[in-house]
């Protein structure tokens, strides 16, 4: 491998990594905010709000419903007015997060609901405050789901940022659709397929492992 | 201890006449009916004694989990009134309301421990959410684990733990804020005889050393005998009967009362119901009776001259005799020479209640 070559393998690598951490990072915490949100303010929960939930509920499925190829072109204004530019490896975070805020929060949504009833009613029985049974309460009994939903988050970045090349944001999606598929250079995309497959096994295992040290249920 | 909540200025209402003048709670015409239409409790009224244990049974559906919840405001009830105190736990503002709920520990038939905290971080979470000190609530801690016995499990998770051990932790994290009442919610449905044998034990050593009043509800009339003062008997949302668990016991007046009472009771064998014939054979033969004893005549006990005396060659069958809040009671069948009979019973022999139940042509 030439040293150019390798020097591009090297910042795919790196782009890729900053688009998912990046992303990641935003799409969980906002995802969880709206995952406490619609949870709490469901019918019977503990700010019941019907009509804002349904509210958030609908806008949180436009999202998931519209493909990220698509989702990436129709932000391309909003993306302009956050980061300034509609290019490059910046530019594919702003629809990167907003396309897993939406998948994250119905993840982390459904771990919170499965935490048992008996324990928030426990928790009303012994005169916690609302906020205390969230932050006690829910969110701890439902860290195991959570915990292994951002594994799935990662993986499913790891896919959707190969498609960030459209805006010019680089990776190693973007490398092996340039160099593999467009210049024929297959062994491009043989090492690739390779180094993504290493990648998301690491993330896969390294999951399951923080899954299995903050479940204590069995 | 300063309870917080006697310097809550909260209004004291006129306590019904119905309602003992000893009474912590007090239920006053208290009705439910569910959004959908269906009625849960038809308007109660009962007073529940300081510093007793009060029994709440009745079958599923009697309405029995929706007058317990009606006290600490889990479930808020559509009609009437629930008194504290004195104090209209409906009327309380949110703060009040916090602040009664840390007064009333509770405990449940699934535990309800979370599963993701030590057993250290369950029973000081109340606490901890109250914002007592963290060393407070270390030394709270410690005091609760050893009166639950469980001072060497500090720092393992509930998943660990034996269904008794859980409901010893659930105890303790009911008492950690010293409370005056503890509503317990079939706390022992869940857990094995021997268990539930330990934890009956353990809530009434609970009751008579921090004279806390103790409500619980369950469908188990063993679980009234073995540790309750009072009982009352609900069905369809309605009172059946009401009073000392000897008396309920020693003479059920109410349909739904006998049929759970009918598990803990002797009645007649099958083999011996099979060879009952309804007159007395020709020769002889003997009278099978039962006796009935419901502590009030004979509360220290059932005398075995006077049975002897009601025939030299009675014959005890079957039956038993219990022990309830120091008044013997139950029921004996026995069979007597029909000859014998006629001139003994209610002259020198008189049980409660004394009932023919059929003859049989030999020996039994």
């Amino acid at each position: 491998m030439s040293p150019t070559m390798f020097d591009r393998y090297l910042r795919a690598f790196s782009e890729t990594l900053t688009m998912v951490s990046i992303s990641v990072a935003i799409s969980i915490f906002i995802g969880l905010v709206l995952a406490v949100t619609l949870v709490a303010t469901a019918p019977g929960g503990l700010y019941p709000r019907p009509r804002f939930n349904k509210a958030v509920s609908v806008v949180v499925n436009v999202f998931r419903a519209i493909p990220f190829i698509i989702l990436l072109v129709a932000l391309l204004p909003f993306t302009r007015l956050i980061v300034g530019t509609t290019l490059g490896t910046w530019a594919a975070i702003v629809p990167l997060s907003i396309h897993l805020i939406a998948f994250y929060t119905r993840i982390a949504q459904v771990s919170l609901n499965e935490v048992d009833h008996g324990l928030i009613e426990a928790a009303h029985a012994m005169g916690f405050r609302r906020w205390h049974i969230v932050r006690h309460v829910m969110l701890p009994e439902a860290l195991p789901g959570i915990v292994g939903g951002m594994t799935v988050c990662v993986i499913a970045m790891i896919n959707s940022s190969a498609m960030a090349g459209a805006v010019g944001a680089g990776g190693l999606g973007d490398l092996a659709i340039r160099y593999g598929y467009e210049r024929y250079e297959t062994e491009v995309l043989f090492q690739i397929i390779v180094i993504l497959v290493a990648l998301v096994t690491t993330v896969q295992f390294g999951g399951e492992w923080l899954s299995r040290r903050v479940d204590h249920r069995r | 201890m300063v309870r917080e909540f006697a310097a809550v200025p909260a209004v004291v209402d006129e306590i019904p006449e119905a309602a003992p003048a000893e009474a912590h709670v007090v239920f006053d015409g208290v009705g439910k009916t569910y959004a959908g239409g269906v009625r849960a409790l038809n308007g109660v009224s009962f007073g529940i004694r300081r510093g007793g244990v009060f029994g709440i049974i009745g079958r599923s559906g009697a309405g029995k989990s929706t007058l317990l919840r009606a006290i600490n405001m889990l479930e808020r009830p559509t009609e009437g009134r629930v008194l504290v105190d004195g104090v209209d736990v409906a009327r309380l503002s949110e703060a009040d309301l916090m602040r009664l709920r840390r007064r009333i520990g509770m405990i449940f038939q699934h535990f309800n421990l979370l599963a993701a905290k030590t057993v250290r971080e369950n029973i000081g979470l109340p606490l901890k959410v109250a914002g007592v000190p963290a060393a407070e609530v270390r030394r709270r801690v410690e005091a609760l684990l050893d009166l639950v016995g469980l001072s060497d499990k500090a720092d393992v998770y509930p998943a660990k733990l034996s269904g008794g051990q859980k409901q010893r932790v659930g105890i303790a994290r009911a008492l950690v804020h010293d409370p005056e009442i503890l509503l317990c919610d079939e706390a022992t449905s869940a857990l094995d005889p021997e268990s539930t044998a330990s934890i009956l034990a353990l809530l009434r050593d609970i009751n008579a050393k921090l004279g806390l009043t103790v409500v619980l509800i369950t469908h188990d009339m063993a679980v009234i005998r073995a540790i309750c003062d009072e009982v009352l008997v609900l069905d369809g949302g309605d009172i059946v009967e009401q009073g000392p668990v000897w008396k309920v016991f020693g003479d059920p007046k109410g349909n739904a009362t006998r049929a759970l009472l009918s598990p803990l009771r002797h009645g007649l064998p099958a083999d011996l119901a099979a060879r009952l014939q309804p007159e007395p054979p020709p020769h002889g033969g003997h009278a099978v009776l039962a006796l009935r004893f419901t502590g009030e005549s004979h509360p220290d006990g059932v005398s075995l001259a006077n049975l002897l005396a009601l025939a030299p060659d009675a014959k005890l069958l079957h039956g038993g005799v219990d022990r309830i809040q120091g008044h013997a009671q139950g029921d004996l069948i026995v069979s007597v020479p029909v000859a014998a009979m006629r001139s003994a019973v209610g002259a020198r022999f008189s049980p409660d209640s004394l009932k023919v139940l059929g003859y049989v042509a030999h020996d039994v």
